[in-house]
């Protein structure tokens, strides 16, 4: 649903667009041999061609390539068979080159698309303008000495995506779940891990807006480097309100780049259009044009794993899910996979829904108070498979499945639900001698309360507590019915 | 053999030869040349000298010798333009932006020598990197030419320089100069636009570009990327094939490089140019040439013609627009490549209170005039609302101007024959200071290779009034190096070999 915003004079229309930059998921930089391992001491993974060294000069990382050519198959999008490397110019001390090598006019990936599944159960898709493949630039470190900046190149040479969506962005819901799920694509393909935190992924976010109705789109701001889901949404919103403050006062939006501060929740201008670079691009003469045939596209696309869409439809179709749990399932990969190994344990069908259900309750309750997804805990498929198999034999009520779990948790985390049941003799009690004792004790303890359920059957329900007490929750408790209701005659 | 000059008069194939007869130690000849070295300083074609690792080069030689393992190049001493970079050595393209860099890194080309058993002098004298035709515009200072006019004073007493003396030519000046004085058995240059066939011109020595490709670029500090290209120059053909079969080759660090055999292009010196088409292009005959320069051109014309080749008159229309999209697509790529030289992680750094003046400070003291001007040139070429009018326009002509020669080799023409230089050396200091375009003019013959990628060789053909060299350019096929070094052979042996006294040994 488009996000209506009410102003002081009326309603105001939202329009997004964004440029995601994700760092390709490969062992060495886009032009160098150089490692692009997380956290290494600075300017430890830096090659003579990163630190743009007299003479040396850049090589394609088929790699980065082929990942990009990957990620533009997995974004339904046009691979453009001859695509080239240009020259961004510009002087900053943490770019050693004196240019950024990025794509220009021709990209490696052409125009495709995302679908969203929104909470509400609408369903949109946002265009993409284009991928292009770059170097990400080295960090300046301003903080660590009283007059200088030190520089730290392990960043510097590092391919980058930069994913261009089309303005098709209508509300802060939908930002936050095209990012949500741009990332669970990339995970899927394993192009970038998507980890935002360590600025695998980040957004720049343009924001306009304009009266509802209105065909025309707005002067728009671009908010660089936002890097969080939800920094994305506050960000919108704060920008939006600001727009629509100034153009209710009959000021006029300046297009410009702004930062979102995080702290204090707003954005800030950075530089005017009047202030923009002038990047001089121009075609890398140290590069060859980026070709390849079709023949390489769709050995490409024949190895590419089935896709969050894809996967979702067939869990609905295969399993019988509701869309609501395929969606959850299918958001990592590593939770389906987790799911389908649960579904499929031990070469034995067992019911999907149920797993389902335990998957994204129970466990995903522990996951969360872990910060970890499901897959990352302890509690294996198999464990799920067998508590899920415990119940329907009968062997367990699902109350006493929950109690498992929470054994399997907190005390025996890697044994097998069958042998906690057994040892703590939690087998559920299906001799009827057993539960008729226990039924008669009850009855013989409480006959005002005999009396009043033959007045009121609904009292059954406290004969069942009763009895499950006695037995410690084991009855099993349609048997429990079964006799209770013979013996009230009721 | 005996004495030191005897030794350094060899080319590269006669001390080959040498050598291999122990008629010498590779010892001994580096020797000499060090020895010739230092008798010459007063020409400044070297800019440092590394005796120490030249006598340790050769006695690896000798070892290599003795035992029978020769390898291609084994103790022949070369000089190296100050433009390749040298692992340990200091590299700095004749600019003081580099300071005393010194790289930790040894460049491809240079590698392959030192891998076929050559010998390293030191490094030469050039334009600061490699802008300029005059080698003037080097931190180091200009170039000697080893030539003089007739009845010039230069020199007059050993070991001074009266009068006014002339420049070997530009970019490669130190290496034309040193391969003229018999400062080094051959050297190492460059050429984006001319960089090696005009100073070979002004010396009287060979010089080849060889095919965009051809040479790695990897380890030369860059200039123009898509017109830089490495190649030897030699004291005659057989020499730079000699050599330009070491340089050449396949680089998987170098994009550009191209993957295709490298002949034994000795072998292509059979003396035979038989059943090849020359063509000879009325563009290149400029209003106001010198006569001289018509004249060594019909000579070239006449001496291909008696060897018999076939002479055809063709027409390349876009020659005249190559000057200009040159000195746009030049400078462009320039503008980009030395943007690297920014005071932050080696060479020269001026403090200069914030990032913006460090940059401003340190490029303003680090640059020299000509450098500064071209990086101007380029940053506006490139700019927002003249890239098109600018930069694509020159591309586009570079575009016309390769279709220009793809349409004569088509139509059979196996190499093209030209005068390699307007004039002979001119005096230092006399050209191009009020106006630059009169120092780029200088390019007029040359600058259409660069920017049609083909292969072009100098060959000395004759001395003008003023006794001074003048050479023949041939334009080849791309990948033809073979073509031109025949058809260059045919000529130096009709034409002779050209040296200039040692004027200035005291």
């Amino acid at each position: 649903m488009n996000q209506i915003i009410k102003g002081a004079t009326g309603d105001w229309e939202l329009v997004v667009g964004m440029e995601v930059h994700a760092q390709v998921t490969s062992r060495s930089k886009l032009f160098s041999g150089a490692s692009t391992v997380f956290g290494a001491e600075p300017n430890a993974n830096v090659s003579l061609v990163d630190a743009a060294m007299p003479g040396m000069l850049p090589v394609i990382n088929e790699e980065c390539v082929r990942q990009a050519i990957r990620t533009g198959l997995g974004l339904k999008a046009a691979i453009n068979n001859r695509s080239v490397f240009d020259r961004k110019n510009y002087f900053y001390p943490d770019l050693p080159q004196g240019y950024q090598i990025s794509q220009y006019k021709s990209p490696i990936v052409g125009e495709g698309e995302v679908s969203l599944d929104l909470a509400d159960g609408e369903s949109v898709k946002i265009g993409i303008e284009r991928l292009h493949l770059e170097q990400d630039a080295g960090k300046s470190l301003h903080d660590q000495h009283p007059t200088m900046s030190f520089v730290d190149l392990n960043r510097s040479g590092i391919a980058l995506m930069e994913i261009v969506s089309r303005p098709d962005i209508r509300s802060t819901e939908q930002a936050k779940a095209y990012l949500t799920k741009m990332r669970t694509i990339l995970r899927y393909l394993g192009t970038c891990d998507g980890d935002m935190e360590k600025g695998s992924m980040r957004a720049d976010v343009n924001v306009s807006v304009r009266r509802k109705g209105d065909p025309k789109l707005g002067t728009r701001c671009e908010i660089k480097n936002v890097n969080s889901i939800r920094f994305v949404g506050q960000a919108i919103e704060y920008e939006a309100r600001r727009q629509i403050g100034i153009l209710e006062d009959g000021g006029k939006i300046d297009q410009e780049t702004r930062l979102y501060d995080a702290g204090k929740g707003e954005t800030r201008s950075m530089r005017s259009k009047e202030e923009a670079h002038d990047y001089r691009y121009f075609p890398d003469p140290d590069l060859l044009p980026l070709e390849f045939d079709d023949a390489y596209v769709e050995n490409i696309r024949a190895a590419l794993p089935e896709l969050p869409d894809a996967k979702k439809a067939r869990f609905i179709a295969d399993y019988g899910l509701t869309p609501y749990d395929a969606s959850v399932l299918t958001a990592e990969k590593e939770t389906a996979d987790y799911f389908e190994a649960a579904v499929t344990s031990g070469d034995k069908k067992r019911d999907a829904k149920q797993v389902a259900n335990w998957i994204n309750g129970d466990v995903a309750a522990f996951a969360n108070s872990q910060n970890v997804s499901v897959s990352a805990t302890h509690i294996t498929p198999a464990q799920i498979a067998s508590l899920v198999d415990l119940i329907a034999e009968g062997v367990i009520s699902g109350k006493i499945a929950k109690d498992v779990l929470a054994i399997l948790i907190n005390e025996e985390k890697s044994a097998d639900p069958r042998e906690v049941v057994e040892t703590r003799a939690l087998r559920q009690v299906t001799d009827t001698g057993a539960i008729e004792a226990a039924i008669d004790q009850v009855i013989a303890a409480s006959p005002d309360k005999v009396e009043q359920a033959k007045a009121k059957p609904t009292m059954l329900g406290w004969f069942v507590g009763q009895v499950m007490k006695q037995t410690g929750g084991k009855a099993n408790p349609q048997t429990v019915n079964d006799i209770l209701k013979a013996k009230l005659g009721i | 053999m005996s004495g030191a000059n005897d030794l350094t008069a060899l080319t590269i194939a006669e001390a080959r030869e040498g050598l291999a007869a122990k008629s010498f130690t590779a010892h001994e000849l580096t020797s000499a040349y060090l020895a010739a070295i230092e008798k010459a300083r007063v020409l400044n074609a070297y800019v440092i000298e590394t005796p120490e690792k030249a006598l340790a080069m050769a006695a690896e030689s000798d070892r290599r010798l003795a035992s029978g393992n020769a390898r291609p190049l084994e103790g022949i001493p070369l000089g190296i333009k100050d433009l390749f970079c040298t692992e340990g050595v200091r590299s700095t393209a004749c600019s003081n932006i580099l300071g005393g860099f010194i790289p930790p890194y040894e460049s491809t080309v240079t590698s392959q020598l030192w891998r076929d058993g050559a010998v390293m002098l030191g490094k030469l004298n050039c334009d600061e990197f490699a802008m300029g035709s005059s080698n003037e515009t080097s931190a180091f200072g200009p170039v000697v030419n080893p030539w003089r006019r007739t009845g010039s004073n230069v020199g007059t007493n050993a070991g001074t320089l009266e009068g006014t003396a002339l420049v070997p030519g530009g970019s490669s000046g130190g290496s034309a100069a040193a391969v003229a004085a018999r400062l080094c058995a051959g050297a190492t240059a460059t050429d984006t636009g001319g960089s090696i066939r005009q100073p070979a011109a002004f010396t009287g020595t060979v010089g080849i570009k060889p095919t965009y490709g051809r040479c790695s670029r990897w380890g030369i500090v860059a200039f123009a990327s898509s017109l830089d290209q490495a190649g030897p120059i030699a004291r005659d053909v057989r020499d730079a094939a000699i050599m330009l079969r070491s340089m050449a080759g396949n680089d998987e660090r170098d994009s550009t490089a191209v993957d295709t055999p490298v002949p034994d292009y000795e072998k292509a010196l059979s003396g035979e140019v038989r059943g090849l088409t020359i063509g000879i292009p009325k563009e290149y005959r400029l209003d106001g040439m010198a006569p001289e320069i018509e004249a060594l051109w019909q000579q070239g014309i006449a001496w291909l013609k008696e060897a018999g080749a076939k002479i055809v008159d063709i027409s390349l229309p876009h020659t005249k627009y190559a000057l200009p999209a040159y000195y746009i697509v030049a400078p462009a790529e320039a503008s980009s490549n030395l943007a690297r030289y920014d005071g932050v992680r080696y060479g020269l750094r001026e403090q200069g209170g914030d990032i913006t003046g460090m940059y401003e400070k340190t490029r303003a003291r680090g640059f020299g005039k000509e450098v500064r001007r071209r990086i101007m040139i380029g940053t506006y070429v490139l700019s927002a609302g003249y890239y098109d009018a600018y930069y694509v326009k020159a591309q586009k002509i570079r575009t016309l101007i390769k279709r220009d020669f793809d349409l004569a080799f088509a139509a059979g023409v196996d190499a093209v024959l030209t005068p390699a230089t307007p004039s002979s050396a001119f005096g230092i200091g006399e050209k191009g200071s009020a106006d630059p375009v009169e120092m780029y003019l200088n390019d007029i013959f040359t600058v259409t290779v660069n920017m049609a990628g083909l292969p072009g060789i100098a060959i000395p053909a004759g001395l003008d009034a003023k006794g001074l060299p003048l050479a023949l350019q041939l334009i080849g096929r791309p990948f033809a190096e073979e073509t031109l070094f025949r058809c260059g052979d045919v000529i130096e042996r009709a034409a002779g070999r050209f040296t200039p006294p040692a004027w200035w040994t005291p």
